[in-house]
Protein backbone atom coordinates (compact mmCIF):
# COMPACT_ATOMS: atom_id res chain seq x y z
CA UNK A 1 0.00 0.00 0.00
CA UNK A 2 2.58 1.87 0.99
CA UNK A 3 4.50 1.66 -2.45
CA UNK A 4 1.02 3.01 -4.06
CA UNK A 5 0.58 5.98 -2.33
CA UNK A 6 4.53 6.23 -3.26
CA UNK A 7 3.66 6.31 -6.63
CA UNK A 8 0.92 8.28 -6.16
CA UNK A 9 2.81 10.78 -5.13
CA UNK A 10 5.61 10.36 -8.01
CA UNK A 11 2.94 11.39 -10.83
CA UNK A 12 1.72 13.99 -8.86
CA UNK A 13 5.21 15.39 -8.79
CA UNK A 14 5.53 14.45 -12.59
CA UNK A 15 2.25 16.13 -13.29
CA UNK A 16 3.09 19.24 -11.34
CA UNK A 17 6.67 19.53 -12.75
CA UNK A 18 5.24 19.61 -16.45
CA UNK A 19 2.41 22.02 -16.00
CA UNK A 20 4.77 24.34 -13.63
CA UNK A 21 6.50 24.73 -17.12
CA UNK A 22 8.54 21.74 -17.96
CA UNK A 23 5.64 20.70 -20.55
CA UNK A 24 5.73 23.53 -22.31
CA UNK A 25 9.28 23.60 -22.79
CA UNK A 26 9.60 20.26 -24.23
CA UNK A 27 6.82 20.57 -26.38
CA UNK A 28 9.14 23.53 -27.80
CA UNK A 29 11.52 20.90 -28.05
CA UNK A 30 9.87 18.57 -30.24
CA UNK A 31 8.95 21.72 -32.42
CA UNK A 32 12.72 22.15 -32.55
CA UNK A 33 14.06 18.42 -32.92
CA UNK A 34 11.52 18.67 -35.75
CA UNK A 35 12.86 22.33 -37.38
CA UNK A 36 16.40 20.87 -37.11
CA UNK A 37 15.45 17.64 -38.61
CA UNK A 38 13.74 18.99 -41.57
CA UNK A 39 16.41 21.24 -42.15
CA UNK A 40 18.84 18.69 -42.12
CA UNK A 41 17.13 16.53 -44.52
CA UNK A 42 16.53 19.40 -47.23
CA UNK A 43 20.58 20.06 -47.00
CA UNK A 44 20.96 16.70 -47.25
CA UNK A 45 18.52 16.10 -49.77
CA UNK A 46 20.61 18.53 -52.16
CA UNK A 47 23.82 17.30 -50.90
CA UNK A 48 23.03 13.61 -50.96
CA UNK A 49 21.49 14.13 -54.74
CA UNK A 50 24.68 15.70 -55.84
CA UNK A 51 26.72 13.65 -54.10
CA UNK A 52 24.90 10.86 -55.64
CA UNK A 53 25.67 12.15 -58.97
CA UNK A 54 29.13 12.53 -58.50
CA UNK A 55 29.62 8.65 -57.85
CA UNK A 56 27.69 7.55 -60.76
CA UNK A 57 29.83 10.09 -62.81
CA UNK A 58 31.65 8.39 -65.67
CA UNK A 59 34.87 10.58 -64.38
CA UNK A 60 37.21 9.25 -62.34
CA UNK A 61 37.87 12.57 -60.00
CA UNK A 62 33.95 13.31 -59.73
CA UNK A 63 33.53 9.75 -58.62
CA UNK A 64 36.77 9.97 -55.84
CA UNK A 65 35.07 12.73 -54.41
CA UNK A 66 31.88 11.11 -54.05
CA UNK A 67 32.95 8.28 -52.76
CA UNK A 68 35.41 10.21 -50.21
CA UNK A 69 31.93 12.28 -48.80
CA UNK A 70 29.88 9.31 -48.25
CA UNK A 71 33.04 7.22 -46.69
CA UNK A 72 33.96 9.82 -44.37
CA UNK A 73 30.80 11.07 -42.95
CA UNK A 74 29.18 7.56 -42.48
CA UNK A 75 32.57 6.73 -41.31
CA UNK A 76 33.19 9.18 -38.67
CA UNK A 77 31.32 9.66 -35.25
CA UNK A 78 28.25 12.10 -35.67
CA UNK A 79 29.39 14.12 -32.17
CA UNK A 80 32.56 14.18 -34.36
CA UNK A 81 31.25 16.21 -37.38
CA UNK A 82 29.68 18.62 -34.95
CA UNK A 83 31.71 19.37 -32.40
CA UNK A 84 33.90 19.92 -35.52
CA UNK A 85 31.93 22.19 -37.57
CA UNK A 86 30.57 24.07 -34.22
CA UNK A 87 34.08 24.66 -32.56
CA UNK A 88 35.99 24.48 -35.75
CA UNK A 89 33.10 26.90 -37.41
CA UNK A 90 33.61 28.68 -34.29
CA UNK A 91 37.40 28.97 -34.46
CA UNK A 92 37.44 29.76 -38.27
CA UNK A 93 34.83 32.38 -37.73
CA UNK A 94 36.83 34.32 -35.05
CA UNK A 95 39.86 34.17 -36.68
CA UNK A 96 38.45 35.56 -40.48
CA UNK A 97 36.51 38.21 -37.97
CA UNK A 98 39.66 39.16 -35.87
CA UNK A 99 41.97 39.65 -39.18
CA UNK A 100 39.47 41.65 -41.07
CA UNK A 101 39.15 43.81 -37.74
CA UNK A 102 35.68 43.38 -37.61
CA UNK A 103 35.55 42.43 -33.85
CA UNK A 104 38.12 42.80 -31.14
CA UNK A 105 41.28 40.68 -30.75
CA UNK A 106 39.99 39.24 -27.65
CA UNK A 107 36.43 38.76 -28.55
CA UNK A 108 35.28 35.65 -29.76
CA UNK A 109 32.61 35.30 -32.84
CA UNK A 110 30.63 32.21 -31.92
CA UNK A 111 29.37 29.67 -34.88
CA UNK A 112 25.10 29.94 -34.65
CA UNK A 113 24.41 27.04 -32.69
CA UNK A 114 21.39 26.08 -35.27
CA UNK A 115 23.17 26.71 -38.69
CA UNK A 116 26.48 24.67 -37.34
CA UNK A 117 23.88 22.01 -35.61
CA UNK A 118 22.12 21.56 -39.00
CA UNK A 119 25.06 21.69 -41.37
CA UNK A 120 26.38 18.96 -39.22
CA UNK A 121 23.56 16.63 -39.71
CA UNK A 122 22.42 17.76 -42.97
CA UNK A 123 26.15 16.63 -44.26
CA UNK A 124 25.85 13.42 -42.42
CA UNK A 125 22.16 12.54 -43.23
CA UNK A 126 23.01 14.00 -47.20
CA UNK A 127 26.00 10.87 -47.01
CA UNK A 128 23.08 8.56 -46.49
CA UNK A 129 20.46 10.15 -48.63
CA UNK A 130 23.23 9.57 -51.64
CA UNK A 131 23.64 5.93 -51.05
CA UNK A 132 20.04 6.01 -51.39
CA UNK A 133 19.08 8.21 -54.29
CA UNK A 134 22.28 6.18 -56.35
CA UNK A 135 20.59 2.87 -55.56
CA UNK A 136 17.21 4.34 -56.40
CA UNK A 137 18.60 5.73 -59.87
CA UNK A 138 20.34 1.51 -60.18
CA UNK A 139 17.11 0.00 -59.92
CA UNK A 140 15.29 2.33 -63.19
CA UNK A 141 14.71 0.10 -65.38
CA UNK A 142 17.83 0.78 -68.62
CA UNK A 143 14.71 0.52 -71.33
CA UNK A 144 12.90 3.28 -69.89
CA UNK A 145 16.09 5.64 -69.75
CA UNK A 146 17.25 4.19 -73.70
CA UNK A 147 13.77 4.73 -74.80
CA UNK A 148 13.58 8.54 -73.14
CA UNK A 149 16.93 9.21 -75.35
CA UNK A 150 15.40 7.43 -78.67
CA UNK A 151 12.59 10.13 -78.38
CA UNK A 152 14.55 13.38 -78.62
CA UNK A 153 14.52 14.05 -75.20
CA UNK A 154 17.51 16.37 -74.14
CA UNK A 155 19.30 15.38 -70.48
CA UNK A 156 17.49 17.71 -68.79
CA UNK A 157 14.36 16.06 -69.87
CA UNK A 158 15.44 12.69 -69.39
CA UNK A 159 16.31 13.77 -65.89
CA UNK A 160 12.67 15.56 -64.88
CA UNK A 161 10.33 13.29 -66.63
CA UNK A 162 12.02 10.11 -65.83
CA UNK A 163 15.20 9.97 -63.59
CA UNK A 164 13.71 12.19 -61.08
CA UNK A 165 10.26 10.95 -60.51
CA UNK A 166 11.27 7.15 -60.64
CA UNK A 167 14.05 7.87 -58.34
CA UNK A 168 11.81 9.41 -55.69
CA UNK A 169 9.61 7.12 -56.29
CA UNK A 170 12.03 4.12 -55.41
CA UNK A 171 13.85 6.08 -52.66
CA UNK A 172 10.75 6.98 -50.50
CA UNK A 173 11.32 3.78 -48.29
CA UNK A 174 15.47 4.08 -47.81
CA UNK A 175 14.84 8.16 -47.30
CA UNK A 176 11.75 6.64 -44.35
CA UNK A 177 15.00 5.24 -42.78
CA UNK A 178 17.19 7.99 -43.39
CA UNK A 179 14.67 10.38 -41.58
CA UNK A 180 14.56 8.10 -38.73
CA UNK A 181 18.09 8.53 -38.08
CA UNK A 182 18.43 12.34 -39.03
CA UNK A 183 15.95 12.36 -35.67
CA UNK A 184 17.74 10.95 -33.72
CA UNK A 185 21.25 12.59 -34.80
CA UNK A 186 19.43 15.92 -34.17
CA UNK A 187 19.90 15.21 -30.37
CA UNK A 188 23.28 15.32 -30.58
CA UNK A 189 23.24 18.93 -31.95
CA UNK A 190 22.08 19.76 -27.93
CA UNK A 191 25.96 19.70 -27.40
CA UNK A 192 26.05 23.71 -29.27
CA UNK A 193 22.92 24.48 -27.39
CA UNK A 194 20.07 24.38 -30.08
CA UNK A 195 16.97 24.08 -26.81
CA UNK A 196 15.84 20.72 -28.86
CA UNK A 197 14.57 18.00 -27.02
CA UNK A 198 17.50 16.69 -25.67
CA UNK A 199 18.52 19.68 -24.35
CA UNK A 200 14.98 20.87 -22.65
CA UNK A 201 15.42 16.99 -20.69
CA UNK A 202 18.42 17.93 -20.33
CA UNK A 203 18.01 21.02 -18.42
CA UNK A 204 14.77 19.99 -16.70
CA UNK A 205 16.19 16.99 -15.35
CA UNK A 206 19.70 18.89 -13.66
CA UNK A 207 17.48 21.77 -12.24
CA UNK A 208 15.01 19.36 -10.82
CA UNK A 209 16.34 16.28 -10.02
CA UNK A 210 13.84 13.89 -11.41
CA UNK A 211 16.46 12.82 -14.11
CA UNK A 212 14.40 9.55 -14.55
CA UNK A 213 10.87 11.44 -15.04
CA UNK A 214 12.62 13.65 -17.77
CA UNK A 215 14.16 11.00 -19.51
CA UNK A 216 11.60 9.17 -19.89
CA UNK A 217 9.61 11.49 -21.15
CA UNK A 218 11.75 12.58 -23.43
CA UNK A 219 12.03 8.79 -24.51
CA UNK A 220 8.54 8.50 -24.88
CA UNK A 221 8.49 11.64 -27.26
CA UNK A 222 11.14 10.93 -29.69
CA UNK A 223 9.41 7.22 -29.78
CA UNK A 224 5.80 9.20 -30.56
CA UNK A 225 7.95 11.10 -33.42
CA UNK A 226 9.52 8.27 -35.07
CA UNK A 227 6.66 6.22 -34.88
CA UNK A 228 4.19 8.76 -36.33
CA UNK A 229 6.96 9.22 -39.30
CA UNK A 230 6.42 5.34 -40.14
CA UNK A 231 2.63 5.14 -41.42
CA UNK A 232 3.56 8.68 -42.98
CA UNK A 233 6.08 7.26 -45.38
CA UNK A 234 4.04 4.23 -46.10
CA UNK A 235 1.33 6.25 -47.18
CA UNK A 236 4.25 8.01 -49.43
CA UNK A 237 5.30 4.63 -50.40
CA UNK A 238 1.68 3.65 -51.36
CA UNK A 239 1.19 6.46 -53.12
CA UNK A 240 4.56 6.81 -55.38
CA UNK A 241 4.62 3.11 -56.65
CA UNK A 242 0.96 3.07 -57.19
CA UNK A 243 1.93 2.06 -60.87
CA UNK A 244 3.86 -1.31 -59.51
CA UNK A 245 1.19 -2.23 -57.53
CA UNK A 246 -2.18 -3.41 -58.79
CA UNK A 247 -5.08 -1.62 -58.53
CA UNK A 248 -8.06 -2.62 -55.98
CA UNK B 1 24.96 31.32 -85.68
CA UNK B 2 24.50 27.71 -84.61
CA UNK B 3 20.68 28.21 -85.66
CA UNK B 4 21.49 29.60 -89.22
CA UNK B 5 23.84 26.28 -89.55
CA UNK B 6 21.07 23.82 -88.29
CA UNK B 7 18.71 25.96 -91.14
CA UNK B 8 21.22 25.33 -93.96
CA UNK B 9 21.27 21.69 -92.78
CA UNK B 10 18.08 21.75 -92.86
CA UNK B 11 17.85 22.88 -96.10
CA UNK B 12 19.80 21.19 -98.03
CA UNK B 13 18.17 18.06 -99.14
CA UNK B 14 15.93 18.67 -102.30
CA UNK B 15 12.59 17.97 -102.34
CA UNK B 16 12.37 15.16 -104.98
CA UNK B 17 15.07 13.32 -102.95
CA UNK B 18 12.99 9.96 -102.11
CA UNK B 19 15.89 8.21 -99.58
CA UNK B 20 14.31 8.42 -96.27
CA UNK B 21 17.35 6.57 -94.26
CA UNK B 22 20.69 6.21 -96.00
CA UNK B 23 23.22 4.80 -94.16
CA UNK B 24 26.87 4.13 -95.91
CA UNK B 25 29.57 1.93 -94.80
CA UNK B 26 28.82 1.92 -91.34
CA UNK B 27 31.35 -0.30 -89.18
CA UNK B 28 31.24 -0.79 -85.06
CA UNK B 29 33.49 -2.71 -82.46
CA UNK B 30 32.17 -3.44 -79.58
CA UNK B 31 35.86 -4.23 -77.47
CA UNK B 32 37.36 -6.45 -80.23
CA UNK B 33 34.31 -7.93 -81.36
CA UNK B 34 33.87 -6.21 -84.76
CA UNK B 35 29.91 -5.90 -84.84
CA UNK B 36 29.46 -4.63 -88.46
CA UNK B 37 31.56 -4.63 -90.77
CA UNK B 38 30.70 -1.82 -93.78
CA UNK B 39 26.82 -2.17 -93.77
CA UNK B 40 24.88 0.22 -96.14
CA UNK B 41 21.37 0.68 -96.51
CA UNK B 42 18.75 2.14 -98.38
CA UNK B 43 15.68 3.04 -97.56
CA UNK B 44 13.12 5.07 -99.52
CA UNK B 45 9.75 6.75 -98.22
CA UNK B 46 7.20 4.17 -98.15
CA UNK B 47 9.46 1.45 -97.95
CA UNK B 48 8.73 -1.39 -95.35
CA UNK B 49 12.17 -3.19 -95.06
CA UNK B 50 13.01 -6.30 -93.08
CA UNK B 51 16.19 -6.72 -91.41
CA UNK B 52 17.00 -10.58 -90.80
CA UNK B 53 19.93 -12.36 -89.65
CA UNK B 54 20.49 -14.87 -86.59
CA UNK B 55 21.43 -13.52 -83.30
CA UNK B 56 25.33 -12.10 -83.28
CA UNK B 57 24.69 -10.81 -86.99
CA UNK B 58 24.87 -7.00 -86.35
CA UNK B 59 20.92 -6.43 -87.20
CA UNK B 60 19.93 -5.02 -83.72
CA UNK B 61 23.66 -2.92 -83.46
CA UNK B 62 22.58 -1.46 -87.23
CA UNK B 63 19.55 -0.22 -86.10
CA UNK B 64 20.64 1.19 -82.85
CA UNK B 65 23.39 3.12 -84.91
CA UNK B 66 21.19 4.88 -87.15
CA UNK B 67 19.65 6.45 -84.09
CA UNK B 68 22.42 6.49 -82.55
CA UNK B 69 21.79 4.57 -79.36
CA UNK B 70 25.20 3.33 -80.12
CA UNK B 71 27.90 5.15 -81.58
CA UNK B 72 29.09 3.87 -84.85
CA UNK B 73 32.98 3.93 -84.94
CA UNK B 74 32.66 5.07 -88.59
CA UNK B 75 30.35 5.39 -91.47
CA UNK B 76 27.35 7.96 -92.29
CA UNK B 77 23.94 8.13 -91.48
CA UNK B 78 21.44 10.50 -93.43
CA UNK B 79 17.46 10.77 -92.41
CA UNK B 80 15.40 12.36 -95.11
CA UNK B 81 18.32 13.45 -96.72
CA UNK B 82 19.92 15.13 -93.45
CA UNK B 83 23.36 14.00 -92.77
CA UNK B 84 24.33 13.42 -88.88
CA UNK B 85 27.40 14.95 -88.59
CA UNK B 86 30.10 13.58 -86.51
CA UNK B 87 33.36 14.43 -85.09
CA UNK B 88 36.01 12.95 -83.80
CA UNK B 89 36.77 12.45 -79.77
CA UNK B 90 39.76 12.88 -78.29
CA UNK B 91 40.09 9.38 -77.85
CA UNK B 92 40.00 9.16 -81.56
CA UNK B 93 36.47 7.70 -81.48
CA UNK B 94 33.21 9.18 -83.42
CA UNK B 95 31.18 11.17 -81.23
CA UNK B 96 28.09 13.46 -82.26
CA UNK B 97 28.84 16.55 -83.14
CA UNK B 98 25.49 18.49 -82.57
CA UNK B 99 23.34 16.51 -80.07
CA UNK B 100 21.11 18.97 -80.55
CA UNK B 101 20.55 17.77 -84.17
CA UNK B 102 20.58 14.19 -83.20
CA UNK B 103 17.82 14.73 -80.53
CA UNK B 104 16.09 16.80 -83.36
CA UNK B 105 16.69 13.65 -85.47
CA UNK B 106 15.85 10.92 -83.11
CA UNK B 107 12.77 13.02 -82.48
CA UNK B 108 11.79 11.97 -86.55
CA UNK B 109 12.85 8.24 -86.08
CA UNK B 110 10.32 6.81 -83.40
CA UNK B 111 11.50 3.56 -81.90
CA UNK B 112 9.62 0.24 -81.10
CA UNK B 113 11.81 -2.01 -78.54
CA UNK B 114 11.97 -5.12 -77.75
CA UNK B 115 11.27 -5.08 -73.93
CA UNK B 116 8.41 -2.32 -75.34
CA UNK B 117 10.20 0.22 -72.59
CA UNK B 118 7.12 2.47 -71.43
CA UNK B 119 7.79 4.57 -69.05
CA UNK B 120 6.54 2.43 -66.13
CA UNK B 121 5.83 5.59 -63.72
CA UNK B 122 3.07 7.03 -66.37
CA UNK B 123 -0.08 5.67 -67.52
CA UNK B 124 -0.34 5.14 -71.25
CA UNK B 125 -2.25 8.13 -72.20
CA UNK B 126 0.71 10.18 -70.86
CA UNK B 127 3.45 7.75 -72.08
CA UNK B 128 1.79 8.59 -75.34
CA UNK B 129 1.94 12.67 -74.93
CA UNK B 130 4.69 12.71 -72.29
CA UNK B 131 7.31 12.87 -76.00
CA UNK B 132 5.09 14.96 -78.33
CA UNK B 133 4.39 17.79 -75.74
CA UNK B 134 7.99 17.93 -74.24
CA UNK B 135 10.17 17.20 -77.24
CA UNK B 136 8.20 18.12 -79.79
CA UNK B 137 6.39 21.29 -78.01
CA UNK B 138 2.93 20.59 -79.39
CA UNK B 139 -0.18 21.81 -77.42
CA UNK B 140 -1.39 19.18 -74.65
CA UNK B 141 -4.94 18.94 -75.80
CA UNK B 142 -3.85 18.32 -79.26
CA UNK B 143 -1.48 15.52 -78.18
CA UNK B 144 -3.82 14.06 -75.88
CA UNK B 145 -6.92 14.18 -78.74
CA UNK B 146 -4.07 12.11 -81.18
CA UNK B 147 -3.06 10.16 -78.51
CA UNK B 148 -7.02 8.82 -77.79
CA UNK B 149 -7.78 7.86 -81.35
CA UNK B 150 -3.84 6.06 -81.39
CA UNK B 151 -4.83 4.09 -79.14
CA UNK B 152 -8.72 3.74 -80.34
CA UNK B 153 -6.46 2.37 -83.01
CA UNK B 154 -4.04 -0.31 -81.52
CA UNK B 155 -7.28 -1.51 -79.62
CA UNK B 156 -6.42 -0.52 -76.41
CA UNK B 157 -7.98 2.35 -75.81
CA UNK B 158 -9.95 1.45 -72.47
CA UNK B 159 -6.16 0.70 -70.74
CA UNK B 160 -5.62 4.42 -71.39
CA UNK B 161 -5.32 4.76 -67.97
CA UNK B 162 -3.36 1.89 -67.09
CA UNK B 163 0.15 2.10 -66.15
CA UNK B 164 2.33 -0.35 -67.79
CA UNK B 165 3.49 -3.16 -65.54
CA UNK B 166 -0.53 -3.68 -65.29
CA UNK B 167 -0.80 -4.75 -69.05
CA UNK B 168 -0.01 -7.74 -70.73
CA UNK B 169 3.02 -7.99 -72.99
CA UNK B 170 1.15 -7.56 -75.58
CA UNK B 171 -0.39 -4.31 -74.93
CA UNK B 172 2.37 -2.99 -73.97
CA UNK B 173 4.11 -3.33 -77.83
CA UNK B 174 0.86 -1.93 -79.08
CA UNK B 175 0.78 0.69 -76.33
CA UNK B 176 4.39 1.41 -77.53
CA UNK B 177 3.47 1.27 -81.11
CA UNK B 178 0.81 4.07 -80.32
CA UNK B 179 3.74 6.50 -78.22
CA UNK B 180 5.67 5.81 -81.74
CA UNK B 181 2.85 7.15 -83.80
CA UNK B 182 2.28 9.97 -81.62
CA UNK B 183 5.59 11.81 -82.93
CA UNK B 184 4.55 11.95 -86.46
CA UNK B 185 7.75 9.88 -87.01
CA UNK B 186 9.47 9.92 -90.49
CA UNK B 187 10.39 6.51 -90.26
CA UNK B 188 9.58 3.98 -87.32
CA UNK B 189 12.33 2.05 -86.36
CA UNK B 190 11.52 -1.77 -85.00
CA UNK B 191 13.58 -3.99 -82.73
CA UNK B 192 12.30 -7.43 -82.71
CA UNK B 193 8.98 -6.53 -81.48
CA UNK B 194 7.77 -9.55 -81.18
CA UNK B 195 10.31 -11.58 -79.27
CA UNK B 196 9.37 -11.12 -75.64
CA UNK B 197 6.18 -11.82 -76.33
CA UNK B 198 4.44 -15.24 -75.48
CA UNK B 199 3.26 -16.53 -78.81
CA UNK B 200 -0.49 -16.42 -78.36
CA UNK B 201 0.57 -12.06 -77.95
CA UNK B 202 2.49 -12.06 -81.56
CA UNK B 203 -0.77 -11.70 -83.58
CA UNK B 204 -2.23 -8.74 -82.25
CA UNK B 205 1.26 -6.98 -82.34
CA UNK B 206 2.03 -8.40 -86.16
CA UNK B 207 -1.36 -7.01 -87.28
CA UNK B 208 -0.83 -3.66 -86.04
CA UNK B 209 1.99 -3.56 -88.15
CA UNK B 210 0.60 -4.94 -91.29
CA UNK B 211 -1.79 -2.37 -90.82
CA UNK B 212 1.07 0.77 -91.09
CA UNK B 213 3.14 -1.07 -93.58
CA UNK B 214 -0.71 -0.83 -95.59
CA UNK B 215 -0.85 2.72 -95.43
CA UNK B 216 2.52 3.67 -96.61
CA UNK B 217 4.83 3.98 -93.26
CA UNK B 218 8.53 3.61 -93.96
CA UNK B 219 9.37 0.99 -91.61
CA UNK B 220 12.67 -0.54 -90.68
CA UNK B 221 11.72 -4.08 -88.56
CA UNK B 222 14.77 -5.90 -87.41
CA UNK B 223 12.72 -9.36 -86.92
CA UNK B 224 12.47 -12.76 -86.87
CA UNK B 225 8.70 -13.23 -87.95
CA UNK B 226 9.78 -14.28 -91.61
CA UNK B 227 5.70 -14.59 -92.41
CA UNK B 228 5.96 -10.69 -91.98
CA UNK B 229 9.15 -10.20 -93.48
CA UNK B 230 7.78 -12.15 -96.59
CA UNK B 231 4.40 -10.95 -96.95
CA UNK B 232 4.62 -7.61 -95.60
CA UNK B 233 7.71 -6.13 -96.18
CA UNK B 234 8.68 -4.14 -99.70
CA UNK B 235 12.44 -5.43 -99.33
CA UNK B 236 14.46 -7.88 -97.10
CA UNK B 237 17.85 -7.50 -95.73
CA UNK B 238 19.85 -10.50 -94.37
CA UNK B 239 22.88 -9.51 -92.51
CA UNK B 240 25.49 -12.22 -91.59
CA UNK B 241 28.17 -12.06 -89.49
CA UNK B 242 28.17 -8.23 -89.82
CA UNK B 243 27.59 -7.42 -93.45
CA UNK B 244 24.56 -7.74 -95.80
CA UNK B 245 24.28 -11.15 -96.92
CA UNK B 246 21.74 -10.10 -99.55
CA UNK B 247 19.10 -7.85 -100.08
CA UNK B 248 15.85 -7.84 -102.61
CA UNK B 249 12.09 -8.15 -103.20
CA UNK B 250 10.74 -10.77 -100.59
CA UNK B 251 8.90 -12.80 -102.96
CA UNK B 252 12.15 -13.42 -104.99
CA UNK B 253 13.93 -14.17 -102.01
CA UNK B 254 12.15 -16.21 -100.23
CA UNK B 255 11.62 -18.18 -103.64
CA UNK B 256 15.05 -18.74 -104.74
CA UNK B 257 17.43 -17.82 -102.04
CA UNK B 258 20.55 -15.61 -103.67
CA UNK B 259 22.96 -17.22 -101.39
CA UNK B 260 23.59 -20.14 -98.84
CA UNK B 261 23.44 -18.89 -96.18
CA UNK B 262 20.19 -17.22 -96.77
CA UNK B 263 18.96 -20.31 -97.56
CA UNK B 264 20.40 -21.70 -94.80
CA UNK B 265 18.80 -19.01 -92.48
CA UNK B 266 14.89 -19.81 -93.54
CA UNK B 267 15.71 -24.07 -93.99
CA UNK B 268 15.57 -23.44 -90.72
CA UNK B 269 12.97 -21.63 -89.37
CA UNK B 270 11.14 -23.79 -92.08
CA UNK B 271 12.06 -27.10 -89.68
Amino acid sequence: MEFLSDLQAQFSTAYELLAAGWGVQLLWGIAWTLAVTMVSMLIGAMLGSLVAAAKLSPRGGLRFIGESYTTVFRGEPELLIIYLFYYGGTQVLTGVARSTGSIGSTDILNMPSFLGGVLAVGIISGAYQAEVFRGSFLAIHRGELEAARAYGMSAFQRFRLVIMPQVLRLAVPGLGNVWQLTIKDSALISVTGVAELMLTANKAARSTHHSLLFYTVAGILYLVMTSVSTPIFEKAERYTSRSFTRPK
Amino acid sequence: MSANVAAAAKAAPSPEDKSAISVRDMRKCFGDHEVLKGISLEAHKGDVISILGSSGSGKSTMLRCINLLETPDSGEVRVDGELIRMKQARDGRQMPADIRQVERIRANLAMVFQSFNLWSHMTVLENLVAAPTHVLKRPRAECLEQAEALLKRVGIWERRNYYPPHMSGGQQQRAAIARALAMNPKVMLFDEPTSALDPELVGEVLRVMRSLAEEGRTMLVVTHEMGFARDVSSKVMFLHKGEVDSVGEPKEMFAKPPTPQFKQFIANFNK
